[in-house]
């Protein structure tokens, strides 16, 4: 953090440019036997080339449902994307043929999965793994393929990648195995990277390193990177740009310094007040009252409401979903009354004993 | 981990007088011993501690299993028996269908090697029960062969694609696996059979191999939610690849497991054929064929029955023993005892 020049140039240089991919009102379902589950719902996000786009979230907040629509692999009998469009460089892939939405994956938008674990299959060899994510999408010798493998594995930092090729998954380390994913995942330089939580299954000394990787990566090939996580300090990182997603829908936008700094949402803050740091001596934490919803029987109005303190008693949330307020270039928030959210941090920064705004300014 | 190799250079070097250049014994000291190690140009083999030596999945198999002792004698013995089968002509003390007039009627005995004994017209019985061997082993691998086949391919598809796919592949397997396998095999065999080999073994491969789908449709189930299933399709791979090649050889256990289990069955399928005269064409021997042709005097020569039918038993429980092995070595989470 306290890259303060980017907080200015962020959302202007990238408001200029066209969005590599863009989603558009995702509507994305599940059929249970309790009813239907709206794993996503109504989710609009861009992304663009050479950014790193943090989602945040609790567990079942739609992060990776979103994702996963996509790519389109969404399991089809339970679920459904009911609604939206995803354009990805002005195609929408919701409208590709299976065959299509096939050369599509893996090549124009990669995915590293969370568990480096369970992700390679094994009995393959690694290498093997990784020369077929390049021979599906190009026309290229088994030789040649070889050759590019070992040197992706260089690229991410596996040592003794030559011999490494052979080995199995169970001969590699967890973070090995995450640098072979993310070597994969950039083999054939895709244009969007998204990485759901890409670190969580890590030893913590291993994530910084991975996270290393992943910047790497993200050079190599100006991919526009979506980073799921919820780990606040990945995002304060690695991101650009920060989605908060809510019960299946986005919450606030906004840099990563407008997040952290001025958050808009009673929800980013109550993330923010929540966590400790290890920067700041903070005299209590201020958890988020209350369960995550249930995606099934979603609260009427904005659905934080029963959570939020700014919302307590307001007939207007909890009769009426927020609409995400544009308060900026690249800046939103769904909260009826984020005007107030200035007073809000004040009392949560009395609790806590410290600054939440401009603590780094 | 091996020891570093300095300590091992380093004796070498002050014994040694030093081979080349470098102004010759003056440099008999630890400079020697660095010099040397330039100068020879062989590397010395070197650790930095990331070359790991870890064992393959295949050593891990094998280890295990030739840890196996009933196994890997099951194994011995099949070899044995198998290359004895398909030698016959040169194994058997004589042909299957020599007779030797003097010796009519007689008990196993070493006289004359008949060690199965001779039947009333004085044919050798181990001989004949080496011919019938390799009857039966043809039998039993067409159908392993065949019904392994059609069992992971159908089963497979069935649960990769779940659905009305599987709903209708199960089914179907269902009807096969509900019918009276031994009526429908004998109204088969007495039809199709013609007391050829191959055509008994593919009948009775059509009627054996929903077992096996059921199990690799099962595995199938499981595995298409694994993670890396799902990463190869996000990286791009279509339905075949993902099937054969990503989710086919996280199936081989069960597969070679029921492999055994199926071939173990097919040659007790096939004898109880032979024995109801609707197997392999006489004058072939048969092991169930000879069982049949001993059972009119089973009471006077007890060994015209008990020689083939403990060879049957001997060959089965090979079998499932080698099975048992595979199974055991296979299971990555079978500890080493």
């Amino acid at each position: 953090m306290g890259a303060e020049p980017q907080f200015v140039d962020a959302p202007t240089g990238v408001a200029d440019a066209e969005p590599l991919l863009s989603i558009r009102d995702l509507v994305t379902e599940f059929k249970t036997p309790d009813g239907i589950v709206h794993a996503v719902d109504g989710v609009s996000y861009e992304v663009f080339p050479g950014e790193t786009l943090g989602v945040v979230g609790e567990s079942g907040s739609g992060k990776s449902v979103t994702v996963m629509s996509v790519l389109r692999l969404i399991p089809q009998p339970p679920g459904r994307i009911a609604n939206g469009q995803i354009l990805l460089d002005g195609t929408d892939l919701l409208q590709l043929s299976d065959a299509d939405m096939r050369k599509v994956r893996g090549k124009d938008v990669a995915m590293i999965f969370q568990d480096p674990m369970t992700s390679l299959n094994p009995v393959l060899s690694v290498g093997d793994q990784l020369a077929e994510a390049i021979l599906v999408h190009n026309d290229i010798g088994e030789d040649a393929a070889r050759k590019r493998v070992v040197e992706l594995l260089e690229l991410v930092g596996v040592p003794n990648a030559d011999q490494r090729f052979d080995q199995y998954p169970h001969e590699y380390s967890g973070g090995m195995r995450q640098r072979a994913m993310i070597a994969m995942a950039m083999a054939n330089q895709p244009k969007i990277l998204i990485a759901d939580e890409p670190t969580t299954a890590l030893d913590v000394t291993i994530q910084a390193q991975v996270l290393e990787v992943l910047e790497r990566a993200k050079e190599e090939t100006n991919a526009g990177v979506i980073l799921i996580t919820h780990d606040l300090g990945v995002i304060a990182e690695m991101a650009d740009r920060v989605v908060v997603m809510y019960g299946g829908r986005v919450v606030e936008t906004g840099t990563v310094d407008e997040i952290f700094h001025s958050p808009k949402h009673p929800y980013t803050l109550g993330l923010l007040s929540s966590l400790p740091r290890p920067d700041v001596d903070m005299e209590r934490l201020v958890p988020i009252p209350g369960q995550p919803p249930s995606l099934i029987n979603l609260p009427s109005g904005c659905s934080f409401h029963p959570r939020c303190h700014l919302g307590e008693g307001r007939q207007t949330c909890r009769t009426e979903i927020p609409p995400l307020f544009e308060l900026g270039p690249m800046r939103a928030s769904a909260c009826h009354f984020h005007e107030e959210m200035e007073d809000e941090i004040h009392r949560v920064e009395s609790t806590t004993g410290t600054a939440i705004e401009g603590d780094e300014a | 981990m091996s020891e570093p190799s300095q300590p091992d250079e380093r004796p070498k070097a002050q014994d040694v007088p030093v081979r080349t250049g470098l102004g010759g014994a003056d440099i008999v000291t630890d400079d020697a011993g660095l010099h040397r190690a330039d100068d020879s140009g062989e590397a010395p083999e070197y650790h930095d501690g990331t070359q790991i030596v870890a064992r393959s999945q295949w050593q891990l198999f094998r280890r295990r299993f030739f840890r196996h002792k009933l196994a890997m004698g099951s194994m011995l013995f099949l070899l044995i028996i198998t290359l004895a089968a398909f030698n016959a002509e040169r194994v058997a003390p004589y042909g299957f269908n020599e007779i030797d007039v003097v010796m009519r009627s007689t008990p196993p005995t070493f006289e004359g090697w008949h060690l199965f004994g001779t039947d009333q017209l004085g044919r050798d019985y181990f001989s004949r029960v080496i011919y019938g061997t390799r009857v039966s082993l043809q039998v039993a691998v067409v159908v392993a062969i065949i019904s392994t086949l059609i069992g992971t391919t159908l089963g497979a598809v069935a649960g990769y694609y779940r659905g009305w796919v599987d709903a209708i592949l199960m089914r179907f397997a269902d009807l096969i696996i509900i019918v009276p396998l031994l009526a429908v095999l004998l109204i088969f065999a007495a039809f199709f059979g013609q007391g050829q080999p191959m055509r008994i073994g593919v009948i009775i491969a059509l009627l054996s191999w929903p077992s096996l789908a059921r199990i690799v449709r099962g595995v199938f189930l499981s595995l298409r939610e694994k993670e890396y299933v799902q990463a190869a399709r996000a990286a791009g791979a279509g339905d075949l690849r993902i099937m054969f090649r990503h989710m086919l050889p996280n199936t081989m256990g069960p597969i070679l497991v029921n492999m055994t289990l199926v071939l173990a069955a097919a040659i007790l399928l096939e004898a109880t054929l032979a024995f109801l005269g609707l197997g392999v064409n006489p004058p072939t021997p048969a092991l169930g064929l000879l069982i049949n042709a001993g059972r009119s005097s089973m009471l006077t020569s007890w060994w015209l029955i008990i020689m083939p039918g403990l060879t049957i038993v001997a060959i089965a429980l090979a079998i499932n023993f080698v099975g048992d092995g595979l199974r055991d070595a296979l299971d990555p989470t079978q500890q080493e005892k």
